[in-house]
């Protein structure tokens, strides 16, 4: 099933960033958002995982097939990156993280604290946590922020395993991953012209 | 749902977690009384069940804020939202997890704290039963106030005024029960109030504060 997106006009705080935004997502493949700080890329993707609704326009093939990774990665400094990990797993009723592990080359910090890890552990811990959500569609806004070389590459293939298995990407990033397949969506031209919503925008 | 209350309970007992903090501060409260009002005991065994209510209370008020804010903090609560439970889901855990870790305790130390007050004897077995019956509804209700206020830097403020008011009815009856119950009088009037309050919180709260965190997280 694809994610489609037709029309769609997205909001900060009541206020439209985006419209006009129509594209697709097939299983197999990756798209990667391109746009200037502050464009309205978050703002998209969270509209796309749920967090938020559409200003105008529809959304299709969304809603429980999203597995969403933010800037902030949900961890637990408490808990070692082992349980962190199962806790994402049990929460989306899959209960495999070990190949998560092996895909972040996380198995020798997996007693550790999460928080004691480096930015980029902690970086590849989120992004492992994606890997046992078991969700089709992965959106991801900045994954490589704080990755080095090295782990880019090992995201980069994450993410390849995961388009292979038939899986989607949606991607906001700076950074060429490497992945060469990907299509490139520019939002810059969608940029909304400033104007009043009809809706109350006091239940905004 | 079970991996979230299992989760909520293993970071309240590590290291910052919080977990003894509205233990210690009820035994600070009921310590320190007999040192303010004297140490007469007539004075104390009346006054004893409105204080361990009043203690319980503001215990409760204080642990409020750690209910969603670390997880607003840490962007779990965005992930929690996008993963298959359903809000109302959530926020019911996170109550039940802030009663075990927070209520229960309460509730636990009553008996002991009494004896610091001089309690009379037919009191203890009614301070803990109101106390058991009245903490959930302290719960239920903070969770409401702290899904209000998620998301605002230091809204610790905001929330203990939008729960207080809240708070009244569940102090007015549960303290009256212990009261009559170390009085020996007849319970059954408050402690049925008391019982509605609770119950009535816990089953129409929740759908409250799915919808006040869902228009928060946007």
């Amino acid at each position: 099933m694809d994610l489609t997106v037709r029309d769609l006009a997205v909001a900060r705080g009541g206020v439209p960033v985006l419209e006009g935004l129509s594209f697709g997502l097939t299983p197999g493949r990756a798209l990667v958002l391109r746009g200037p700080n502050g464009s309205g890329k978050t703002t998209l993707l969270r509209t796309i995982a749920g967090l938020q609704p559409a200003f105008e326009g529809e959304i299709a093939g969304a809603g429980e097939r999203i597995a969403y990774a933010a800037h902030a990665d949900g961890l637990k400094s408490m808990l070692s990156v082992a349980e962190n990990l199962t806790f994402w797993a049990q929460a989306f009723g899959t209960a495999d993280i070990a190949a998560a592990l092996t895909g972040f080359n996380l198995e020798d910090l997996a007693r550790r604290p999460a928080g004691t890890l480096s930015a980029g552990q902690k970086r590849r811990l989120g992004l492992a946590r994606l890997m046992v959500t078991g969700r089709p569609v992965w959106v991801l806004d900045e994954p490589t922020v704080s990755l080095d070389a090295a782990s880019v590459q090992l995201f980069a293939e994450a993410v390849r395993g995961h388009l292979a298995g038939g899986g989607s990407a949606l991607m906001a990033t700076h950074i060429d991953l490497g992945l060469a397949e990907a299509d490139v969506f520019d939002v810059t031209p969608y940029k909304a012209e400033p104007r009043v919503s009809s809706a109350d925008e006091v239940f905004l | 749902m079970i991996a979230l209350l299992l989760r909520d309970l293993r970071l309240s007992v590590r290291a910052g977690g919080g977990f003894g903090l509205g233990l210690a501060f009820f035994l600070i409260v009921t310590v320190l009384v007999p040192f303010g009002v004297g140490p007469e005991t007539g004075l104390l065994s009346k006054i004893a069940p409105g204080v361990l209510w009043i203690g319980a209370l503001l215990a409760c008020l204080l642990s409020l804020d750690r209910i969603f804010a670390l997880d607003w903090e840490d962007g779990s609560l965005d992930l929690l939202a996008t993963a298959p439970l359903p809000m109302e889901g959530i926020v019911s855990i996170k109550a039940l997890a802030h009663w075990i870790t927070t209520g229960l305790p309460l509730v636990l130390a009553a008996p002991v704290l009494g004896v610091l007050l001089s309690l009379p004897e037919g009191g203890y077995l009614w301070v803990v039963i109101s106390l058991a019956l009245g903490t959930p509804a302290l719960s239920v209700i903070g969770t409401f106030g702290a899904a209000l206020t998620v998301g605002l830097k230091r809204g610790g403020l905001l929330m203990s005024l939008l729960v207080l008011p809240l708070y009244v009815p569940t102090l007015i009856f549960g303290a009256e029960v212990a009261r009559r119950g170390a009085d020996g009088l007849a319970v059954e009037t408050p402690l049925l109030m008391l019982a509605g309050i609770s119950f009535g919180a816990m089953a129409i709260l929740p759908f409250a504060s799915a919808a006040v965190l869902r228009i928060n997280l946007r």
